[in-house]
């Protein structure tokens, strides 16, 4: 049924294979060396992971001093947010964007390959840190005056600033290429309301890092200027102002929120109408949705910063819970695509379940937090913790392995073992509630996020203990994941052009696609030219 | 421009000029954030605004008025040498950038003056750094035209625009105007509003 028939063939002229991947300009090999750096920087950042809950397992310090728990979990969250979860997903939209819209590649295939590059460049500056005497260890948020050349002295802070400059560049860059590809590029017949919802959440994720990351840039900057030119923005004694820092960071920091769960919701919503086996209930209402949260999110940022006492309360309060509004649109979409369907629980379709109900969690505790008594209460407490790993790990990590499974097929042309795959998401699923619900009553209980240690007597260690030896489970569960992948490489079933029965276009090529992606196009008349080309001949229900 | 063109659909806007004006829409994000900075600190400042205490109040002449001119007149110049290409006039459109090149790089110069001129550093306190980033990223936002419109001379000199294929002209003058376009908020800013 495939309109494409040829198979990849060989490039234009002879090249090694490694000069070939090196060299590449094609979207798809592009998006595969996304997501295998990304899943490098996993890795890396996840014992960083293990290191700070081993540390906390039991009260006193163990394993690590302060300052290397600090390093630790400043280098994690800086490397699962800026070089694992965004990229990754600009890795799969890589892959798939072109192919959903119908065009044979990216509208800029150079800036493309040149994005790619700064990412292991910046991420390698990063992290450089730990060869010149101790990687930054201000937190990802960076808070001044603690970034400060007083506080943070050494060149790890002014490495993570030159790393997170070059990374938020690569990404306005993708920004640029993925924006005009999308409004540009698409084949005839696919006009913006037939784009499939996956593009629809990359439009606008593309569009919230097109116009946030150049604010933190600016922060970034000013701050290195502070550092090492005697600038004072951030230096109060001066006439410069450290709640600035706060400012900018989270005009950029909320949207990026945003820019990290969107594509996994787009991924959700392209998995759940598959193996429900019907169109996706309210696509229209689901645009709509996206559109407005990526609205709302530039007018939240100051719910960080309601204990600086310099916001305006009521304000972000309100604007925070409207977002409850299009979210919970979503989630309505989601339970009535599965209602009555016929369920197939593939492991992308398991995920895509725990995706939904996680991130409900993680929703949830984030309309608490928004309302600022609450929110007082529980500043800096291990509730935010567990409030931001049900967003980003719930929701966006496991919209990973959800991609990953889903497309898997279409990108090695090989079937993944749906056996291994249901152990890696039982595991994962109960080692990561394992690690983070019980921290919603640590915070509650007032335990204080990145601090080392606690006091044996505050009634925290059996629940630290469940959370550290939950985190373990969710590193365990990446062994049957790998596996997994590794011998289905080599010895898979092959997939077929289309093994899920799926409704978008890239199911309407080869696995993997070659090089121009298409000889032909099935005509496009609704979101899901692949359904209706599969059912063209069916006479409709009367 | 590479040989291959795999665009099936080319039809309407220009692609490079969508991906031009969408860069830009970050430049303003990245401009807005330097420019929030410069007034949140200059809200919160006390005392008196401006220079710190001893240099020399800010002045429009002999230098600053001079190179705004200078880079308000490089945005005309640039313009008429895409009238000029837009109507195949290429010998025109060469003449138009050499000058609107040798313009840039006078600004670049004066700037450069008015810094050894002006009486405080980066490190005088929040007025100076604030001044500092905010013309000096304009600066090297006028370099980054300037390698552009170096490039633009010499495709320009190898006869590589035409009439039908000159999107790379209009590019760059967009990045130019956009250019411009800060300077003259910057300017206000810093040497009227205050």
């Amino acid at each position: 049924m495939a309109t494409t028939t040829a198979t990849p063939g060989s490039s234009a002229y002879e090249r090694s294979w490694v000069l070939d991947w090196l060299t590449t300009v094609d979207h798809k090999k592009i998006g595969v060396l996304y997501i295998a750096n990304s899943f490098l920087f996993f890795f890396f950042a996840g014992l960083l992971a293990l290191v700070i809950r081993s540390e906390l397992a039991v009260p006193g310090l163990q394993f690590v001093d302060e300052s290397t728990f600090n390093q630790s979990f400043t280098m994690h969250g800086t490397l699962m947010i800026f070089l694992f979860i965004v990229p990754i997903f600009s890795g799969f939209a890589n892959y798939v964007v072109p192919l959903m819209i119908g065009a044979p590649d990216m509208a800029f295939p150079r800036i493309n390959a040149l994005s790619f590059w700064m990412l292991p460049l910046g991420g390698g500056l990063i992290i450089a840190g730990y060869l010149v005497g101790g990687a930054a260890a201000g937190g990802w948020t960076g808070y001044n005056p603690l970034t400060q050349e007083r506080f943070s002295p050494g060149d790890g802070t002014d490495l993570w600033i030159m790393g997170l400059a070059v990374v938020g560049t690569a990404s306005i860059l993708g920004s640029v290429n993925f924006l005009t590809t999308i409004f540009k590029m698409r084949a005839p017949g696919m006009t913006l309301f037939r784009m499939p919802i996956f593009v629809w959440t990359v439009l606008v994720t593309q569009a919230l890092i097109l116009l946030a990351t150049p604010v933190i840039t600016a922060a970034l900057i000013a701050l290195f200027i502070d550092r090492n030119y005697g600038g004072s923005f951030f230096d109060p004694s001066v006439g410069g102002d450290p709640i600035l820092w706060q400012h900018l960071f989270w005009f950029f920091g909320h949207p990026e929120v945003y820019i990290v769960i969107l594509p996994a919701l787009g991924v959700v919503s392209e998995i759940l109408p598959v193996f429900s086996r019907k169109p996706l209930f309210g696509y229209a209402a689901f645009v709509w949705a996206t559109i407005g949260i990526g609205l709302l999110s530039f007018s939240v940022w100051a719910h960080h910063m309601f204990t600086t006492g310099v916001v305006f309360l009521p304000f972000f309060t309100f604007m925070t819970a409207l977002i409850a509004i299009p979210t919970g649109v979503k989630f309505f979409n989601w339970l009535a695509t599965l209602w009555r369907g016929s369920l197939v629980f593939t492991s992308a379709m398991l995920f895509a379940l725990g995706i939904v109900s996680m991130f409900l969690i993680g929703g949830i505790s984030g309309v608490m937090l928004a309302s600022a008594p609450v929110d007082f209460h529980l500043q800096d407490t291990y509730f935010v913790v567990a409030h931001l790993h049900y967003v980003f790990f719930g929701g966006a990590a496991m919209g990973v392995f959800a991609s990953a499974y889903y497309w898997f097929p279409k990108m090695s042309g090989k079937l993944l073992n749906e056996t291994l795959g249901r152990i890696h998401f039982a595991l994962l699923f109960i080692g990561f509630n394992m690690t983070f619900f019980v921290q919603h009553m640590l915070g509650i209980q007032g335990m204080p996020r990145r601090i080392a240690d606690y006091a044996p007597d505050a009634g925290w260690t059996e629940m630290n203990l469940i959370s550290t030896a939950g985190a373990f489970l969710i590193a365990v569960s990446m062994v049957p994941f790998v596996i997994n992948v590794v011998t289905s490489l080599m010895n898979g079933r092959k997939a077929g052009d289309d093994p899920w029965e799926g409704n978008t276009l890239e199911w309407a090529t080869t696995s993997p696609p070659p090089t121009y992606n298409f000889d032909s196009l099935p005509p496009i008349r609704s979101e899901r030219p692949v359904f209706d080309l599969r059912h063209r001949d069916e006479v409709p229900h009367p | 421009m590479s040989a291959q063109a795999p665009v099936r659909r080319e039809g309407g806007f220009p692609i490079p000029l969508v991906g031009m004006l969408l860069f830009i829409s970050s430049e303003v994000m990245f401009f807005g954030g330097l420019f929030a900075a410069y007034f949140n600190a200059r809200a919160s400042f006390e005392g008196e605004w401006g220079p710190p205490p001893g240099a020399p109040e800010l002045e429009i002449l002999p230098i600053a008025l001079p190179i705004t001119l200078i880079l308000l007149t490089s945005s005309l110049t640039m313009h008429l040498g895409v009238r000029a290409i837009s109507r195949g006039n290429s010998s025109r459109l060469r003449l138009w950038l050499v000058v609107t090149l040798g313009l840039g790089i006078l600004f670049l110069i004066g700037q450069a003056y008015d810094y050894t001129q002006i009486g405080f550093g980066i490190s005088d306190g929040v007025f100076g750094t604030v001044f500092y980033t905010l013309t000096g990223f304009h600066g090297a936002h006028v370099f980054g035209g300037v390698v552009g419109l170096t490039i633009l001379t010499a495709r320009a000199g190898a006869g590589q625009f035409s009439a039908r294929n000159h999107v790379a002209v209009e590019a760059v003058s967009y990045y130019w105007h956009f250019v411009d376009v800060v300077w003259i908020a910057l300017f206000t800013t810093l040497y009227f509003l205050r």
